[in-house]
């Protein structure tokens, strides 16, 4: 009797002790379907989800808040994504926030109307504009997300949206035509009319 | 050392077509009018210009200058004004320009100052320079992948103990016979390049690996190859089968070694170089000649003399298809290589480059493979059969059609060495290879994608970061300052109460002065009224 009960106590104290342990040193820092969700989201960080940038939108999901289909730049991928991870029904995106475009765009300055104000650079999300006071301002293209934030700010409307240009070095080898490519022609023979 | 041959798996038998072009003598080219240089003839990005519209450029003069990583030397293959600075339309698949110059030749072929000093005894020169020289001439490797020899013998060297150095003389493509021809007129050139590479590299042994068709190119080497009495150097005769000039199944057929996946040839011991690369080596290591000019093959139906050109580098194709009697009316399709991996062109104003081994001209007809009159796929498997790196063509298919990028790379796409066997054999004529470059395109876009977001990620961190420690940095100067001015407004509380306690003191005896200073007077005052009162009586008294 009073073994067994010592034997149990025993065990108790080992397994919380151990679970004990367990719960300080392996704990998951941070909130791992946030860092999921954030991962899905294209990183525009445009803000038209209503929330300034992607890992904000992400925790606002996470917490019930948004919606799932609120973000205009990821389109129907982005909420399929987005649905698997929450595991929600999908949805078709919301119109409110914006249309989504497949062709990727990048910020332009025209540099010889930009004044110099550096209001656009303090609107650009990513840090991808240079310049200073009263010097030319530029968009480095490489790291310019194509958010569109730097348009509003700018007084004299001297940032323009363009396509990315195509190049050799993104250039790809396009498909074969498929057999749903190739035209398909149905020749009826004229009908033929007895008796002349 | 066993000269033991091994089968790769699959490929194909292809008609060769090489004695319409094998026959005839190579023959010189006279100088066109205008060269048209491309900055970006190599793997990587283009180097940085040196040279402006209007600047008279000696041959062998570098046009670009070497950017930090992933960029290589282009020469002025000949003497004369550079034209123009700008874009051109390259050999490339997809029709787009590339930046370049066009130099009008003045026909001097004036060398300047621009000749590099030759290095006859490399046997003696330290490998590091003679990697410093392969990198100045801006060799690459002239097989038709575009590397940067410096680079691979650089990796080669660094890795140490090499076992084997392969010498890929097999031209298997069909109608390619540049090399043949190279290796029939200049031997012993390319032996003296191996020379260099054997000096800078010192494996075990030397195999050349050479296909059974080329017996005249055979002959040659192996008397080379005898004259020098070097043992570690065997030319080895393998059958004729394409695509046994592919590197990786090279080295399966000469050593046995299969180059498992993401690995590279020189972890397992093996290095890999085209006898063309041999033979550049040659002029730049031992007559100081940067890499101006290499052997086309210009063949096909569509010409009328196919034949091959020493050709400098920037020549146009209009040129070379001139020289080669014009085009025939039989012309159809240009192609930039040979039959199975060639790619086609979409205009013959294009400059010969360095990775151009071959101007084919098709009438349509004779195409290995082409997707017209493509039919639905049947499994049958036939592409399975010959699909040298022992890939699943027809599942590849159905993945790369869907786009299912997960599932390509879960079947090795990565692997396939586009040689275009699964195409030529198809008998639904369906163009496999092109769904699987289409598919490693869209793989490289998804990286490229993802890159970018990453970035994005880092950045838009990166800046909250920025903006919050900025804020708490004026936080921090603000508290700060407003601590210091607490600190002197107590200090000037401190010093006022202690001024105050001073002047209260101060006051008094002010005070004291004023009290003394008014009995004083008072005292005065007195005194003087005594007085008065005292004369008064006596003037009374005198009254």
């Amino acid at each position: 009797m009073i073994v067994a009960i010592l034997t149990l106590l025993g065990l108790a104290l080992f397994f919380g002790l151990l679970l004990g342990y367990a719960a300080i040193h392996f704990k998951v820092k941070g909130n791992p379907i946030v860092d999921k969700l954030d991962a899905a989201l294209p990183q525009t960080q445009c803000g038209q989800c209503t929330f300034p940038g992607c890992r904000p939108y992400a925790e606002a999901i996470e917490r019930g808040e948004a919606e799932i289909n609120q973000c205009p730049p990821g389109g129907e991928t982005t909420i399929q994504e987005l649905a698997d991870i929450m595991g929600v029904e999908t949805i078709p995106l919301n119109d409110d926030h914006g249309e989504h475009s497949d062709t990727p765009e990048v910020a332009v300055i025209i540099e010889d109307q930009c004044i110099g104000c550096t209001l656009c650079i303090q609107a650009c999300p990513v840090d991808a504009i240079m310049g200073a006071a009263k010097q030319m301002h530029t968009v480095i293209a490489d790291e310019c997300t194509g958010c569109e934030l730097c348009l509003p700010p700018c007084p004299v409307d001297c940032i323009v949206m363009l396509p990315i240009k195509q190049n050799i070095e993104r250039w790809n080898n396009p498909l074969p035509l498929a057999l749903e490519n190739i035209p398909v022609v149905v020749e009826t023979a004229p009908k033929v009319v007895q008796g002349e | 050392m066993s000269s033991q041959q091994y089968i790769m798996h699959g490929g194909v038998h292809v008609a060769g077509h090489k004695a319409l072009s094998t026959d005839k003598a190579m023959s010189t080219l006279a100088l066109p009018e205008r060269l048209m240089i491309p900055t970006r003839q190599h793997r990587g990005i283009g180097g940085k210009l040196l040279v402006a519209e209007g600047d008279y450029v000696y041959k062998g003069q570098p046009l670009t200058e070497q950017r930090a990583t992933g960029s290589y030397l282009v020469h002025a293959s000949t003497s004369g004004t550079i034209e123009k600075v700008g874009r051109f339309l390259v050999p490339h698949r997809s029709g787009y320009s590339c930046i370049g110059v066009s130099i009008k030749v003045d026909g001097k072929e004036d060398w300047g100052n621009y000749r590099l000093a030759p290095m006859k005894d490399f046997v003696t020169i330290d490998n590091a320079l003679l990697l410093d020289r392969i990198n100045d001439a801006g060799v690459v490797g002239l097989g038709g992948a575009v590397f940067p020899t410096a680079v691979k013998i650089g990796s080669g060297a660094k890795q140490g103990a090499l076992k084997t150095l392969i010498i890929n003389a097999a031209e298997c493509e069909p109608y390619i016979t540049c090399d043949d021809v190279l290796m029939r007129t200049e031997a012993d050139q390319i032996v003296t390049g191996i020379q260099v590479m054997l000096k800078m590299l010192s494996p075990e042994q030397c195999l050349i690996g050479i296909e059974d068709n080329k017996p005249e190119a055979i002959a040659a080497l192996k008397e080379a190859v005898a004259k020098l009495d070097h043992r570690t150097i065997k030319v080895i005769v393998i059958p004729t089968i394409y695509p046994s000039g592919d590197a990786k199944q090279l080295t399966k057929i000469l050593t046995g070694v299969e180059i498992a996946k993401g690995k590279r040839s020189y972890e397992l011991g093996i290095l890999c170089h085209n006898v063309a690369t041999a033979h550049s080596l040659y002029k730049a290591v031992v007559l100081g000649e940067p890499l101006l000019s290499r052997l086309v093959t210009v063949t096909g139906a569509g010409v009328k003399e196919p034949q091959n050109f020493d050709v400098l580098l920037g020549t146009p194709f209009t040129h070379l298809v001139q020289a080669a009697g014009g085009y025939t009316n039989k012309a159809e399709r240009l192609l930039m290589g040979g039959l199975m991996m060639g790619y086609p062109m979409h205009t013959d104003e294009i400059p010969v480059v360095k990775a151009t081994n071959c101007v084919l001209v098709l009438p349509e007809s004779d195409l290995a493979y082409s997707s017209d009159m493509a039919m639905p796929c049947t499994r049958c498997g036939k592409c399975v059969e010959v699909c040298p790196p022992k890939l699943l063509p027809q599942q590849l298919y159905w993945h790369s059609r869907a786009n299912d990028l997960e599932r390509v790379q879960k079947h090795n796409l990565a692997d396939c060495i586009e040689c275009g066997c699964c195409s030529y054999v198809c008998p639904s004529n369906i163009d496999l290879v092109s769904y699987f470059t289409h598919a490693k395109g869209a793989l490289r876009e998804e990286r490229q994608k993802q890159e970018k977001i990453d970035q994005a990620r880092e950045r838009f961190e990166f800046r909250d970061f920025r903006i919050q420690r900025d804020k708490e940095e004026r936080d921090a100067k603000r508290a700060e300052h407003k601590a210091a001015l607490q600190k002197k407004k107590a200090a000037m509380a401190a010093k006022k109460a202690q001024e105050g306690e001073n002047s209260v003191s101060a006051t008094d005896s002010k005070q004291d002065a004023i009290k003394a200073a008014l009995a004083r007077v008072q005292a005065k005052k007195k005194a003087q009224q005594e007085q008065t009162s005292d004369s008064s009586k006596t003037e009374s008294k005198q009254d």
